[in-house]
């Protein structure tokens, strides 16, 4: 498979080099002439000193025989553009960013990159893991981090405490599915009554999160403050 | 009117203070409060520090409210992230992104993005003022300024219509996206 690989950070060069283990055919683009050559000693000549936002160069790496475009630089902004490059001026089947804001992500998707790799959201999904009571845990991304799979404790102050599912005002995109209660999973039915101690999952649309928590545990995150 | 510029430069600021002069509500964003010093003396505007293109700055920019957006930081790919966020995120019914590679510019015209091309426009102007035709392909994005202040007395409100030729700006054609050697300008 031909690949480029546009930024020669850690990630695109430890990305270009695994993939050339594997035996793909690889370009990776770098803008600074000094990365360039420190990553080319290592690489070799599947490094060029070009800036894969720039159209001319892109063509020049073979942008339109590539399988995947895989922009993995620390700006967002410079990711961005290359995958819209690469997908509408060279029929590139495959577009892959990285960002580093999250909040970018659903703009991402929309304007039509493929897959969209979030460091910020896996380690922040790392932390929250840690979080025992009173937060919303990230149990994984679905859709390419459209949708979120959630957990979320019902505490004694929690808003959801006694009530069944219809009193609660979800946000349109949630669906409350599962409840672990005595560590057995039970379907939330719509009689369902929460109670302390309750572990509710939940499917929710990734702009809804804070709405969702709002209701289910009734405050905001608490990173920040610990 | 709710006029956001992102990028306090030469144009930024120079647009600011002429838009504010004439009334109009303008928040201006830089990420360097120095460039601010760049804003006619008296701006009645609202000059905010913060990057215009995180999602939360312009969401305090009010962006929600915005009717007319400006990209116009020197960086061509920032302003093409901010313009498609004004678009995308906020709905801003007009947004403006300056591109100085031509290619770029033509390229994201045909994606539904208005852009400006100051190589195009640099280009354009030097070869009329040699007295001679501006060269094709060379200078697709073309031409003089926007007619952003019209000459009715409502200020904005003359936006072009779809599908009108606006000087130096490309227009936004479709979705479908036309090969890049194509010269859609006609060559002027």
């Amino acid at each position: 498979m031909f690949v480029i690989v546009v930024g020669g950070g850690r990630i695109g060069f430890y990305l270009t080099k695994e993939l050339l283990a594997e035996g793909h055919e690889i370009v990776l683009m770098e803008k600074d002439p000094r990365s360039a050559e420190r990553i080319r000693d290592e690489l070799g000549a599947v490094v060029v000193n070009r800036d894969g936002c720039e159209g001319i160069h892109l063509a020049e790496a073979g942008a339109n025989r590539a399988s995947i475009v895989a922009a993995v630089t620390g700006d967002d902004a410079d990711n961005l553009v290359v995958c819209q490059m690469a997908k509408h001026h060279f029929d590139v089947p495959r577009t892959i960013a990285r960002v580093n804001n999250p909040r970018n992500a659903v703009l991402f998707r929309n304007l039509g990159v493929d897959e969209i790799i979030s460091p910020t959201r896996m380690v922040l999904a790392a932390i929250e893991q840690d979080i025992p009571v009173h937060e919303l845990l990230h149990l994984a991304n679905l859709e390419g981090g459209e949708l979120e799979l959630l957990e979320a404790q019902i505490a004694q102050d929690s808003p959801a405490l006694g009530r069944r599912p219809e009193e609660i005002d979800l946000p349109e995109g949630c669906t409350l599915f599962v409840v672990i209660r005595d560590d057995r999973a039970q379907s939330v039915r719509p009689d369902t009554v929460f109670m302390e101690g309750d572990k509710v999952i939940a499917i929710s649309r990734t702009e809804c999160e804070s709405d969702l928590r709002m209701q289910l545990i009734g405050r905001p995150p608490e990173i920040a403050s610990t | 009117m709710r006029v956001i510029i992102v990028g306090s430069g030469r144009v930024g600021a120079g647009l600011a203070s002429q838009l504010a002069d004439e009334g109009h509500e303008v928040v201006i964003l830089d990420v360097s409060t120095e460039s601010f010093r760049r804003l006619a003396p008296g701006f009645s505007g609202q000059a905010l520090r913060g990057d215009g293109t995180d999602s939360s700055v312009l969401e305090r920019a009010g962006a929600g409210e915005a009717e007319w957006f400006f990209a116009l930081t020197n960086g061509d790919n920032r302003n093409i992230l901010a313009a498609q966020l004004a678009r995308q995120a906020f709905d801003i019914p007009h947004v403006l992104c300056k591109i100085n590679d031509p290619l770029r510019a033509r390229a994201y015209a045909t994606l539904g993005i208005d852009t400006i091309n100051r190589t195009g426009m640099l280009l354009d102007s030097i070869g009329r003022y040699m007295g001679r035709p501006a060269q094709a392909g060379a200078a697709d994005v073309n031409v003089a300024a926007v007619p952003l202040a019209p000459a009715n007395a409502e200020g904005m409100d003359a936006s072009p219509a779809p599908g009108e030729a606006i000087p130096g700006v490309a227009p936004a054609l479709s979705l479908v996206p036309p090969p890049v050697p194509t010269d859609s300008s006609g060559g002027r």
